[in-house]
């Protein structure tokens, strides 16, 4: 995910570029002094050019930081609003009308707790260290992150903005688990199993990951590297791991699957939908870190594959029921983006569309038949979505990464199958099946000690006069007024 | 004075409101209501789970009518409300006791 060598070139190419235009400078000192350097005839640089080298490398630095930092903190921005509002609102409209508030809650606290989590010791153990499992407390309360940038991660931006870009990726994440508790999930259970899961399952997997060091690391010294560029097992497969333990384990819905759960309000879900397509170039385009060619890449492998994915999703559903609905397509472009998450910086655009059409495809038959024949109740496709999504675009990437568009292993070195390097595809099988096992087990001993501390489920009685009204005291929507 | 309650399609509720009026009927009562009768329901799909939705939204019309009116006012309707397929609905007519105008008491087809 680190992509510092084209960066280097580009610098190195535009200082050598100045040269010429220094030198063509001198003939306008006195003649004297030109003729002398000229006898002298030594590779040594005049001190006044030397001086002018200096300055110029430090601008074309400053210039370089500006134009990422620019990106980076939009990206930043971008990544948050997935969460509010464009997962609340997805999520939101997806609910029975009872439990609308309770769901976008869920979401925005997150948004809250994470960011406190983060700055006390999230992102020391995602960032700091270089332990194979888990960072340390090097960057506790934010020791040691400001405006100086990192370079084992982010050298052209400050830390800084590394440091708030990575904690959305760490927001949106148990949000995202929050589809497979609804409607049923105490609040204070939920607080506090987000809170242990943030800690437990997500931090050592992003370190894992992302961190120097990390067990599965592509970049920086990992035994097993694993492509992941924007999160496909950090993000999706741990929190879609879960959200199938969660849903397992809190048993079903009172009333599922006889009584009708139909969405409702799909014209919530659609802008929440939308508002997660856009912000996803944040998330995946983000994910190369720089203003560069790759963010580029990134950004069009990323539309590429939400196309493909809302095309396959909506085609099954018109073969099967005769009609394309909205949900379908939306869910199929979300689908589609979280497959191309981890292939995003990877692969060219052709790839990406055939990531984004299996992705879709694959997603549909998970939601629509598997979900059925198991019967467990993952309410809003969490599972279904990011925890199958999640794990055929981590597959897929093993297959289709080209070193064309990012030479991770070294300029000429193959990256993924095609390219000629299918060893790659059983790196990316050990991180998704680490990524699964650890969510797994991680999420069901949480689980249970959150269920001795403060319990996970509401009462029928609850469950069935809503979430809005008993965990929070308000309704979504207010008749009487 | 009668009081007709008719329960039409929804889509069909300008064309009858009109034609009413042409009539010289003034005034009615309409409600968004939700019913059925032999008319059977659709199915909806959400991510292959599959819903029966029985209950179909109709409009209902209450008007209280002096005796002379009620014929073409029925009529009327029957003309405009009718589609010829199932689901047009219904008119259900009954007889009023009195009608009393708030603002200054007046009584009987004086009232309406």
């Amino acid at each position: 995910m680190k992509h510092l060598g084209g960066k280097c070139c580009l610098l190195v190419s535009m200082v050598l570029a100045a040269v010429p235009l220094l030198a063509r400078q001198t003939p306008a000192s006195p003649a004297t002094s030109a003729s002398s350097a000229a006898s002298s005839a030594t590779p040594e640089i005049p001190s006044a050019i030397a001086d002018k080298l200096k300055d110029l490398d430090q601008r074309v630095t400053a210039a370089q930081s500006a134009g990422d930092n620019a990106w980076m903190l939009v990206s930043a921005a971008l990544v948050l609003l997935m969460t509010g509002p464009g997962l609340a609102l997805f999520y939101g409209g997806l609910v029975r009308r009872k439990n609308t508030l309770a769901i976008m809650m869920q979401s925005f606290l997150l948004m809250a707790l994470i960011s406190v989590l983060w700055a006390l010791v999230g992102y020391s153990l995602c960032f700091g260290g270089n332990g194979p499992v888990i960072g340390g407390f090097e960057h506790a309360f934010l020791r040691g992150v400001g405006a100086a940038p990192n370079p084992d991660y982010a050298g052209t931006i400050p830390q800084s903005t590394f440091m708030i870009y990575q904690l959305m990726f760490a927001i949106i994440t148990p949000a995202l688990i929050t589809g497979a508790t609804a409607e049923r999930m105490k609040f204070s259970g939920t607080v506090l199993f987000l809170t242990l899961w943030f800690l437990v399952v997500y931090a050592p997997l992003a370190h894992m990951v992302w961190g120097k060091g990390g067990l599965l690391n592509a970049s920086l010294g990992g035994k097993f590297p694993t492509l992941d560029f924007a999160g496909g097992t950090v993000v999706h497969i741990s929190s879609g791991v879960s959200a199938l333990v969660c849903a397992l384990y809190l048993g079903k819905r009172a009333g599922y699957p006889k009584q009708p759960m139909p969405p409702h309000s799909l014209v919530l879900s659609f802008i929440g939908a939308c508002l997660l397509w856009v912000g996803w170039f944040g998330f995946n385009a983000g994910s190369a870190l720089a203003a560069s060619s790759l963010a580029t890449s990134a950004f069009v492998a990323t539309h590429m594959a939400t196309a493909a994915a809302a095309m396959s999703w909506s085609i099954a559903e018109w073969i099967k029921n005769g009609r394309p609905s909205a949900l379908g397509a939306i869910s199929g472009a979300v689908a589609g983006l979280v497959a191309i998450t981890p292939a995003a910086g990877f692969v060219a655009p052709m790839p990406a569309l055939a990531i984004g059409f299996i992705a879709g495809l694959v997603c549909y038959f998970m939601v629509t038949k598997v979900k059925a024949l198991f019967g467990y109740d993952d309410a809003l496709d969490a599972f279904g979505v990011h925890g199958i999504g999640g794990t055929v675009g981590a597959f897929l990437t093993g297959v289709f990464a080209q070193q064309v568009i990012n030479p991770i292993f070294g300029a000429g070195k193959p990256t993924g199958g095609l390219d000629g390097h299918w060893a790659q595809v059983g790196n990316q099988l050990v991180g998704i099946l680490i990524a699964w096992g650890f969510a797994l087990v991680g999420t069901l001993v949480l689980l249970k000690i959150t269920d001795m501390i403060t319990g996970v489920r509401v009462s029928e009685a609850d469950e069935i006069e809503g979430l809005d009204i008993t965990q929070h005291g308000e309704e979504a929507y207010n008749l009487e007024s | 004075m009668m009081k007709i309650e008719a329960i039409i399609q929804p889509s069909r509720f300008d064309s009858v409101k009109d034609a009413l009026r042409e009539i010289g009927i003034e005034g009615m009562t309409v409600t968004e209501v939700r019913g059925h009768g032999r008319q059977k329901g659709h199915t909806e799909v959400y991510r292959g789970r599959e819903y029966t939705v029985d209950l179909l939204p109709k409009l209902k019309l209450e008007m209280v009518l002096p005796d002379r009116l009620v014929q073409p006012a029925v009529d009327t309707i029957l003309k405009t409300a009718k589609t010829g397929k199932i689901g047009d609905g219904k008119i259900f007519l009954s007889r009023v006791e009195e009608a009393i105008r708030i603002r200054n008491e007046e009584r009987g087809e004086n009232a309406l």
